[in-house]
């Protein structure tokens, strides 16, 4: 793991001392709210619907177990004791009180953590893969990279104001676990005869103008990268629209004048960027690779773990779903579902994130990840360690062994938290989950991806869930639409709208039907709902929410 | 014709805590939406709203929102500030939890 260098930590340590004398000057009323917005906004405060928000940048989600203990302590120190992890791989608190947020940041600078660039018009927290360092299918580990495109992107001086924010996500495995092609720009580690490079996509998004993105080029060198995404930025940076702020992200700028075009103009930057790039950041990425190097991996038996899986079934049922593939001999990835069914997705108490920070220091080489679907993530486990894993997580009510199956839903905050929603996401995922549980349905279900958004900014990512839910304000009423057919994986795409949306009373039926008619429909339990609706298209799914709600109408 | 003025609240959040508060006859802040003033005057709600938004010292983007008389005093009139009014729904926090005045 990335260990902050005393530039680092003096550098943060010199925003929040500025922070603490802005917040200071605010409460005095020197500044006013319009000169203190910006700045705030600078270091991840925001003010939403019942109280200020600060959210913490988790750096590809990587942490330690006594950064995710400080978590902890901000959570019940600052806060109500729990924490809110995002698809963005950041951790939210939903009510610090404005005079106590300099102290919070100070607390979490002791940790090397901060919450520069979670919010405003900049390059954001880089997200990764979630299995980064660990999975069996990677190419290479994605950290290195976005640790390098973090240290570049902070506070660079050309793109602090740009026309919007800029999200860049790696994978580092064909297996797309970073929706890569969702991001402002999403880097593939690629390997080409023998080299390793990146892949590079620009203009995905979601939000009201949903885009999968394109490639601009099949393979960079790692010596040509940073100056190669530069030149994309700063392409953008001229071109985007400041006008508009519905078409200031560059999806909009890539769809209006082309991808062949904008590849020309980076490519025309790029021949100007690149003599300025002397190679210290290639020599820097060297030393940032070395920080990322494995852990030592133990070799041993694993029949504790064969046995139990052998007498456990409530250990065989979370292993068989919770677990994933490592690419060491004897280990596993384990995934701590923060969707517990009836509890709200991604949010961890501090004692949750305490009994994860002992598992990890105790069986995990110290080292935890957030998923981008707000889950925790232990990437390196021995498999003997696993029965005691799961006992321990029981008694917490972070067993639940639901990864990928239908309650494992990403939602946003929704209308019980955000200023800009339109409607609530977290009681209607609650509800699904709950739902599906007392049906006892979805192991049967299998792999199904439901997304939550309770507006069109789609935080929820419902645009690439299997199935998407949108959450708006029809005439007062909350009112949900859906869509089927989304994917944010390699084989990424937009979902397709079903119809009319459905009333928060009407929308856990209608997600029955749907789930009913797939059950229906598909040809074996081995043909998950994606695959069985691009075979079937919509008609059946269709017929199922609409025709049923008329003939349920008409008794 | 002129489109018929609905009565308002001038509501904002609190400086220091964030908390969604409400403007009362009496020129406070108040936490609880019954404590509220009620605005049926166009040209009174405009003038109310521009003297809380002279109070950046105790709360932050002030605004009108539509609200209903009742028994008991002012009531939201869509969702979204009936979950201002309360707090959250997935957890028993916010005003449902704590009510006192700024």
């Amino acid at each position: 793991m990335y260990n902050y260098s005393e530039f680092d930590a003096a550098f943060v340590a010199e925003r929040n001392r500025q922070f603490r004398a802005q917040v200071e000057r605010r409460i005095d009323g020197s500044l006013t709210e319009d000169e203190f917005k910006p700045l705030r906004l600078m270091n991840g405060l925001y003010l939403q619907l019942h109280a200020y928000m600060l959210r913490v940048a988790i750096p590809y989600g990587t942490l330690d177990s006594a950064k995710m203990r400080q978590l902890a302590l901000l959570a019940e120190k600052w806060d109500k004791g729990y924490g809110h992890f995002t698809t963005r791989q950041n951790i939210q608190y939903n009510w610090p009180e404005l005079r106590d947020v300099p102290d919070m940041l100070d607390a979490l600078a002791e940790v090397g953590m901060h919450a520069i660039q979670t919010s405003g018009n900049t390059i954001r927290n880089v997200t990764a893969d979630h299995f980064a360092g660990a999975a069996a299918d990677e190419i290479a580990d994605p950290r290195p990279v976005a640790e390098l495109l973090r240290q570049w992107s902070t506070d660079h001086p050309e793109f602090q104001f740009l026309p919007r924010k800029f999200k860049i996500a790696v994978t580092g495995a064909p297996a797309d676990r970073a929706v890569t092609m969702a991001h402002d720009i999403g880097l593939q580690i690629v390997e080409r005869d023998g080299e390793i490079g990146y892949k590079v996509i620009v203009g995905g998004g979601l939000g009201r103008t949903p885009m999968i993105g394109k490639v601009i080029a099949e393979f960079v060198s790692q010596e040509d990268l940073l100056p190669y995404v530069e030149a994309v930025v700063s392409v953008w940076n001229l071109l985007g629209r400041r006008d508009n702020k519905y078409k200031s992200r560059i999806k909009i700028t890539v769809h209006e004048h082309g991808i062949d075009d904008i590849r020309a103009r980076v490519e025309e930057r790029f021949k100007v960027i690149r003599p300025t790039f002397s190679g210290i950041d290639v020599q820097l990425f060297e030393e940032i690779k070395a920080a990322f190097a494995p852990p030592a991996f133990r070799d041993e038996s694993t029949a504790i773990y064969e046995t139990a899986y052998k007498t456990d079934p409530i250990f065989r049922s979370w292993a068989d779903v919770n677990l994933a593939q490592h690419r060491a001999p004897g280990y596993a990835i384990v995934q701590i579902s923060l969707k517990a069914h009836g509890e709200t997705p991604g949010d961890a108490t501090a004692e949750q994130m305490r009994v994860m920070a002992d598992l990890a220091e105790r069986y995990g080489h110290d080292e935890l990840r957030i998923s981008h679907e707000q889950n925790v993530i232990l990437p390196h486990v021995h498999k003997s360690d696993l029965p005691a894993i799961h006992a321990e997580l029981k008694k917490h009510g972070l067993a639940t062994a639901n990864i990928g199956l239908i309650s494992d839903i990403i939602a946003c905050p929704g209308m019980d938290y955000c200023a800009l929603a339109t409607a609530r996401s977290i009681p209607i995922a609650q509800e699904i989950a709950t739902r599906f549980d007392e049906l006892k349905l979805e192991h049967e279900i299998g792999e199904l991806k439901i997304k939550i958004s309770g507006c069109i900014n789609a935080c929820g990512h419902h645009h690439v869930g299997h199935i998407g839910i949108l959450g708006l304000d029809r005439a007062g009423v909350e009112n949900y639409q859906i869509t089927l057919g989304g994917d944010h994986t390699e084989t990424a795409a937009i979902g397709d709208r079903t119809g009319p949306g459905f009333s928060a009373d009407e929308i856990i039926p209608a997600i029955e039907r749907i789930v009913e008619a797939y059950l229906e429909v598909r040809t074996s339990a081995e043909e998950p709902f994606i695959k069985t609706y691009r075979r079937v298209g919509m008609a059946p799914f269709k017929a199922a929410l609409y025709e049923q709600a008329e003939a349920y109408a008409a008794e | 014709m002129p489109r018929e003025f609905t009565p308002k609240v001038v509501t904002a959040n609190a400086l220091i805590e964030g908390d969604v508060v409400y403007q009362t006859a009496d020129d406070r802040w108040t936490r609880d939406l019954s404590e509220a003033e009620l605005i049926k005057d166009e040209g009174l709600a405009n003038l109310r709203l521009a003297q809380a938004e002279g109070q950046p010292e105790l709360v932050v983007g002030a605004y009108l929102a539509d609200a209903a008389p009742s028994e008991d005093g002012p009531q939201p009139t869509h969702f979204r500030e009936e979950f201002r009014r309360t707090g959250p729904s997935n957890y028993f926090h916010g005003k449902q939890a704590e009510l006192t005045d700024v």
